[in-house]
């Protein structure tokens, strides 16, 4: 699905990171893994460390501590709010909305409307689009989209799969109208075939949490997890990955009528730096210009992974430049999705700690 | 039946895998998937150790287990990105 949108601007970005951070080599010991060979995966997925929240704290609680900066800082206003957009893997509730429970905490007023969209890895894209469909309302001029996940509740510490790239974040993205005439392209795909690639099998309606759910399996590999963890099956994330986001990017750069060159930096979704290495091989464009540092500072929280990204490597430089950026997010669904647009003149570009 | 070993680029691939998993005789076996003796992990490595060793860029595409199975088709892999 293709996507044009005109005269729509992103003014800034916030994002939260826990204040925890949890070693690589804080999780070796649970992994049915030599430490050599734990290290050498270290060295080739460029892991690190991660930010990961403390037992209790939910997606929620990162949004709105990130809100009350903004508002305390007067970067934004209260009742120049006019859509609120949660997307998440990680809602505080199945009911209410988590976007509804932003809205009572911050008493934000009754004309707005508020929505939760389940989306991850490519939730900053998916979220993006959406909230310029809303700009081109009249009466809708400043959306605020809140892309916040906490998954590390829901990984087993005993799957070297998963749990060494997890981490926890909230990024709140202010989205604006503008008089300067600015065009934005944007494509997305979906293949609900291989949902279960990345998956929560249990503590839904189909499979609710039991004790039963909960009893820890080993896997042909040698990673233990219950169905209430989250599963992904990391060799088919990597090549669905590698096979559609590149033709995909080519894509969108040929509606934009944009040169590979001409990008100033190409901000992805990252789950690791082999797969952002290999992509940029692929794609055929400099290492340098899609930064893949994310994973080994932060780790990878989901669809708060781009707003990180940008937010950690551009930061204020944002607010006084301007820069031709194609992004791209892709994974559960499976879903993946690229965004060619400027980025600058920011009002705020930063990252604080909950 | 042990397979011998006489090409170069055959001999740094053996070694490489030998690097990885000394505890493995890589001339032994004939499906290194099968046989257990390289997973998903020991191929992200070999890819990354690959790159390094022979300077090419092996296709993320190409990371399946199809091309890791042997010597020969690792071998396979690295002719297919140009290398001698």
């Amino acid at each position: 699905m293709d996507f044009r949108f005109k005269n729509k601007k992103i003014s800034g970005i916030l994002t939260v990171l826990p204040k925890r951070e949890v070693l690589f080599e804080d999780g070796i010991e649970h992994y049915n893994f030599s430490k050599a060979k734990s290290m050498k995966l270290k060295k080739s997925m460029g892991y690190n460390k991660r930010r990961i929240v403390e037992n209790g704290v939910c997606a929620s609680d990162l949004a709105i501590h990130g809100m009350n900066y903004l508002l305390e800082n007067s970067l934004i206003k209260k009742d120049e709010i006019d859509i609120l957009l949660f997307v998440s893997q990680s809602p505080d509730h199945f009911m209410p909305p988590t976007s509804n429970i932003i809205h009572g905490k911050l008493g934000l007023r009754q004309d707005i409307l508020c929505i939760d969209i389940n989306q991850g890895c490519a939730g900053f894209i998916v979220g993006l689009q959406q909230a310029f469909m809303f700009l081109d309302q009249e009466k809708v001029n400043k959306v605020l989209l809140i892309n916040a996940d906490v998954l590390s509740h829901k990984v087993s510490i005993r799957d070297r799969n998963i749990n060494p790239l997890t981490g926890d974040a909230a990024s709140i993205t202010l989205v604006e109208k503008t008089a300067v005439d600015t065009e934005i392209f944007s494509s997305i795909k979906m293949d609900g075939r291989n949902a279960n690639v990345l998956q929560i099998p249990a503590g839904g309606f189909r499979i609710p949490s039991t004790g039963e759910t909960s009893v820890m399996v080993e896997d042909a590999n040698g990673n233990f997890r219950s169905l209430d963890n989250l599963v992904m099956q990391g060799d088919m994330v990597l090549n669905f990955v590698q096979k559609e986001v590149p033709p995909m990017i080519d894509y969108v750069l040929e509606r934009a009528h944009t040169g590979k060159a001409d990008i100033d930096y190409y901000l992805f979704h990252q789950p690791n730096r082999f797969m952002l290495h290999k992509l940029a091989d692929k794609i055929g464009v400099d290492r340098e210009k899609m930064p893949s540092n994310i994973v080994e500072n932060f780790g990878n929280a989901s669809g708060a992974s781009i707003p990180t990204n940008i937010s950690y490597n551009l930061g204020e430089t944002l607010e006084k430049n301007s820069y031709k950026t194609c992004l791209a997010g892709f994974g559960v669904g499976l879903t993946w999705g690229a965004m060619v647009m400027e980025l600058g003149y920011f009002d705020f570009n930063k990252i604080i700690e909950y | 039946m042990k397979k011998i070993i006489v090409n170069n680029m055959e001999n740094k691939v053996l070694k490489i895998l030998t690097d990885i998993h000394p505890e493995f005789d890589f001339n032994q076996v004939a499906n290194f998937i099968e046989e257990g003796l390289i997973d998903s992990f020991d191929m992200v490595n070999l890819v990354t150790t690959l790159d390094e060793e022979f300077g090419v860029s092996i296709d993320g595409v190409d990371v399946i287990p199809d091309n890791f199975i042997s010597v020969d088709a690792i071998v396979l892999l690295l002719k297919k990105k140009g290398v001698k």
